[in-house]
């Protein structure tokens, strides 16, 4: 197989990047997407030019390292599949490709198709846990979890935190990942008694990163590689909505949203 | 070297307990005094980080990744065992004990053995109480499964991402701490070399991965979790980043690394397609419980599964192994199918046996194998574009995970004072061979309930003069880590890292795989120094080292695979014996298992560096069986 690609070069955050095209004779249908490019890149350093820098580990569709835009598509043209689990069958032969990295505001070019995706773990770290230190809690099975809540929370916690969902959203909204954490911790009778401050603390990192915000375009939910439903977008308004009222504090004081 | 292996005596089950009694204490006051470094983000690493930030250490954590949740940690599918007995089957810990020692073939320590079997009852404790959304029966109890090794059901899990949320319930609980300021998060940042100064682990040198500046982090103690070797088989398991520099790092500067031959074959991986293969994909050991392995009788059968009837098929594990069938240990399973593909039964490419799911549709229907395996068969799907609800998996062995590592005393501590290791960078727990769904249990045994106990007794009983980066082992660590990079950017050679790592890779997959013996060893020893020369002058590395550079930070990986690699050998070429992954052609059984030799190697071996060009010293920590006396291992 022939294709025609144009990838994203960018040096560095400071630079200005462009498009190169690179022919590829070399691509084989059994590869997956980031082999293919493995391969480009030996041939780039054989003849002396850099390597494509992309992010990438452990090539399962589990780790959520990896991730870009293939002609427009956050992680490519096959539902529920990360880049590195895409594989060279399902395009043709003289295909012309067109791969950028991530574009949002939040998540800024660290080189090539590598971004810079923090603002998801300072999103965590504003309250995406239930706060329990490690010792000694209760025997495990004397909470019960009735198995519908449990599904729906493992559901929602399969999130791999790759930041599709924002490449996608023409707002570069947070809100299927933020919701994703929210309804996971929600679900849970782990997860209630911090589950309003949850809800805000979260949400106002989402607003201090630069995220914009959701109108229910649905994108985020196309491309999601583990097939995270909008509905936990609603888990995350209900309980955001809920919160505003009962337990506004200082932190929305000057709030003009 | 005289090894203190500091284990406790006494009855086996009260040895922790009166050893954490021992242990000195740290008062709360004088906790946040201690600056203490956690490489690494996995299990151990983050739980570790974590637990230590909790009880008010100040924790710098590391990891070469962009997030700590991408740790390689999260591609751990099946589960997490626990000795909780909820099903009422006759487990206990004592059970697992048992399990876990004969799984490892005799060449694990009891009393670690023991403390990993009685904590696991406290993990499921913690992870449940934090959220981590493991399967339920319909009451809301939860549910368990049972696993390769075990005739109970004792296996945790959450779907078929077990992995994925028990690391993401540790991260949430280090992200929580690097919230109140107690964490200092290190992404993108990879350790290059420990700094050990008057005798004592003091810190490490880093390279920033997107300035490529070198940066100096200064401690009282240092914590590796930072995973196994895999990856100097080039094909495994592991993620592409995984690598051994830290470990590797920290036997160059003192560590001993115990057991390194000790690699372990998953047999059930998804078979090689092509030579640019970047990486393979395990199928988790969970689908033995309802998989069928078979392959067909007759050699070179060219025939489509369906077109091949029962009466011509040879379900080689349920015959040779009655009792555990398709559930015998991973190392047991892995020899079967190579020994089938050898005898040119093998399918596919020839190096392939099936495993089908015909027989549980039958008896689950497709729904029901969908709840239990769907996320498995979707990702065998999309890799192989064949659809496992009609054409049997074809599955293959592939090294999965290294039960060698750095020795470590009962503490977790290395032989270098205040540097431990923990998780799947050390060597304990699981001898020779590790039973499934037990790493996840090691790697959260070791971050949240053993190295916060075991570290407060060294800082409590160590006077640590204060040090600064004008001190000359850090001068010296920092010396050694810019000359490294400019040393492999200078060479500007022919030939790219990779072809460089894949050379290594297939060696050693050929002479200390799944099998070894000394011809093939020898040679491997003499060719790996060969090939190192020829890296170190033939290496190509374009760009520079002020820059993300991805090819940089693989060459000096790969540089460190290369050395590795012979030790590993030279391991695996001493032992005179087979046991669990460590499979010697020369010492078998008549009919083909493992045949160990307790008389001469019922020891830890723990290689000592000497020095570049001087050959590692090997070191012995005799292990003792009062509990679970050595036999040959039957699963007959």
């Amino acid at each position: 197989m022939k294709l025609i690609l144009h990838v994203w070069r960018q040096k560095s955050a400071g630079q200005v990047g462009q498009l190169v095209r690179y022919e590829h004779t070399k691509v084989n249908e059994h590869m997956s997407f980031l082999e293919m490019l493995d391969v480009l890149n030996e041939d780039l350093i054989a003849r002396g030019e850099d390597p494509i820098a992309f992010d990438h580990d452990c090539r399962e569709g589990i780790c959520g390292m990896c991730g870009f835009m293939i002609n427009g598509v956050a992680h490519g043209p096959q539902r529920g599949t990360t880049v590195c689990q895409l594989h060279m069958r399902h395009f043709n032969d003289g295909d012309e490709l067109y791969l950028e990295p991530w574009r949002a505001k939040a998540f800024p070019v660290v080189k090539d198709l590598v971004v810079d995706r923090s603002a998801f773990d300072r999103v965590v770290a504003a309250g995406g846990f239930i706060s329990i230190p490690a010792g000694s809690p209760q025997d495990a099975n004397t909470i019960l979890v009735p198995k519908k809540n449990a599904d729906l929370a493992m559901d929602a916690a399969a999130c791999i935190g790759c930041g599709a969902c924002v490449a996608a959203c023409p707002n570069a909204a947070a809100a299927l990942f933020t919701g994703a954490k929210i309804a996971h911790l929600g679900l849970l009778p782990q997860g209630q008694p911090e589950r309003y401050d949850r809800a805000l603390n979260m949400v106002a990192q989402v607003k201090a990163e630069a995220f914009g915000y959701c109108t229910n375009i649905g994108e985020c939910e196309a491309v999601c590689p583990k097939e995270i439903k909008l509905e936990v977008i609603a888990r995350m308004n209900r309980d955001f909505t809920k919160a505003s009222w009962t337990q506004r504090g200082d932190k929305f004081k000057n709030d003009s949203a | 070297m005289e090894l203190q292996s500091k284990s406790p005596s006494g009855p086996i089950e009260s040895r922790w307990d009166r050893h954490k009694f021992d242990l000195k204490l740290v008062n709360p006051a004088n906790k946040r005094k201690y600056n203490i470094i956690v490489v690494g983000s996995g299990l151990a690493g983050a739980s570790a980080a974590a637990s230590l930030a909790e009880l008010g250490y100040n924790v710098k954590c590391f990891c070469f990744q962009d997030s700590p949740r991408r740790a390689h940690s999260i591609a751990a599918q099946g589960g997490i065992n626990a000795a909780k007995n909820y099903q009422n089957d006759g487990d206990s810990i004592y059970r697992l004990f048992y399990d876990t020692v004969k799984g490892g073939d005799f060449r694990a320590r009891e009393s670690n053995v023991y403390r990993l079997a009685q904590i696991s009852v406290n993990i499921i404790d913690q992870c449940v109480a934090q959220g981590v959304p493991f399967a339920r029966e319909y009451g809301g109890t939860l549910a368990n499964r049972s696993f390769g090794g075990a005739q109970v059901s004792r296996t945790f899990y959450a779907r078929g991402q077990t992995g994925q949320q028990l690391l993401l319930g540790a991260y949430q609980a280090l992200e929580r701490q690097v919230h109140t300021g107690k964490v200092k998060m290190f992404a993108r940042t990879e350790m290059l070399e420990l700094i050990v100064a008057d005798g004592r682990a003091r810190g490490i040198i880093c390279r920033n991965l997107v300035t490529g500046k070198t940066e100096t982090h200064l401690a009282d103690a240092v914590v590796l979790g930072t995973g196994g070797y895999g990856n100097v088989f080039y094909l495994s398991t592991n993620a592409k980043g995984s690598n051994c520099t830290a470990i590797w790092r920290a036997y160059k500067r003192g560590a001993l690394m115990g057991n390194p031959c000790f690699t372990q074959i998953h047999p059930t991986c998804i078979p090689v397609s092509g030579d640019y293969q970047s990486k393979l994909t395990l199928m988790s050991e969970s689908l033995r419980n309802d998989g069928r392995i078979w392959v067909p009788k007759k050699t070179g059968d060219q025939r489509p599964p369906n077109q091949i009837p029962e009466a011509e098929r040879d379900y080689y594990l349920e015959r040779k192994y009655p009792s555990f069938g398709n559930l015998v240990p991973r190392d047991v399973a892995s020899r079967n199918a190579k020994q089938v593909c050898d005898e040119a039964r093998g399918v596919g490419t020839g190096l392939g046996v099936y495993l089908d799911f015909a027989d549980a549709i039958k008896r689950l229907t497709v729904d029901g194998v969908r709840e239990r395996y769907g996320n498995l068969f979707d990702m065998y799907e999309r890799i192989t574009g064949q659809n496992p609800y009609e054409v049997p998996m074809r599955i293959y062995p592939a090294i999965h995970y290294t039960m060698g590592g750095l020795w470590v005393d009962y503490n977790l501590m290395t032989t270098v004072p205040g540097l431990y290791a923990i998780g799947e960078a050390n060597f304990s727990d699981h001898g020779a061979n590790r039973l499934g769904a037990s790493a996840l249990m090691q790697g959260l045994a070791d971050g949240y309930f053993i190295i916060p106990y075991t570290i407060g007794d060294y800082l409590a009983q160590t006077k640590l003069e204060k040090i600064d980066n004008n001190h000359a082992a850090v001068r010296d660590a920092e010396r050694a880590v810019m000359e490294k990079t400019n040393r492999l950017l200078s060479i500007k050679g022919k030939r790219t890292v990779t072809s460089f790592h894949r050379e290594l890779g297939k060696l050693l997959w050929d002479k200390c795989g799944m099998a070894r013996n000394e011809a093939g060893l020898k040679e491997a020893l003499k060719r790996i120094p060969e090939l190192r020369e020829e890296f170190w002058k033939n290496v190509t590395v374009l760009g520079s080292g002020e820059e993300l550079n991805q090819s940089l930070e693989n060459a000096g990986r790969v540089a460190d695979f290369l050395e590795f690699g012979e030790l590993m050998c030279l391991d695996a070429q001493h032992r005179n014996e087979s046991c669990g992954g460590h499979f010697r052609e020369e010492f078998q059984t008549p009919d083909g298992e493992a045949l160990r030799d307790d008389e001469r190697y019922s020891y830890v071996a723990a290689w000592e560096y000497t020095g570049p060009n001087k050959p590692a010293v090997l070191n012995k920590e005799p292990l003792s069986f009062e509990y679970v006396h050595p036999t040959q291992r039957s699963y007959k």
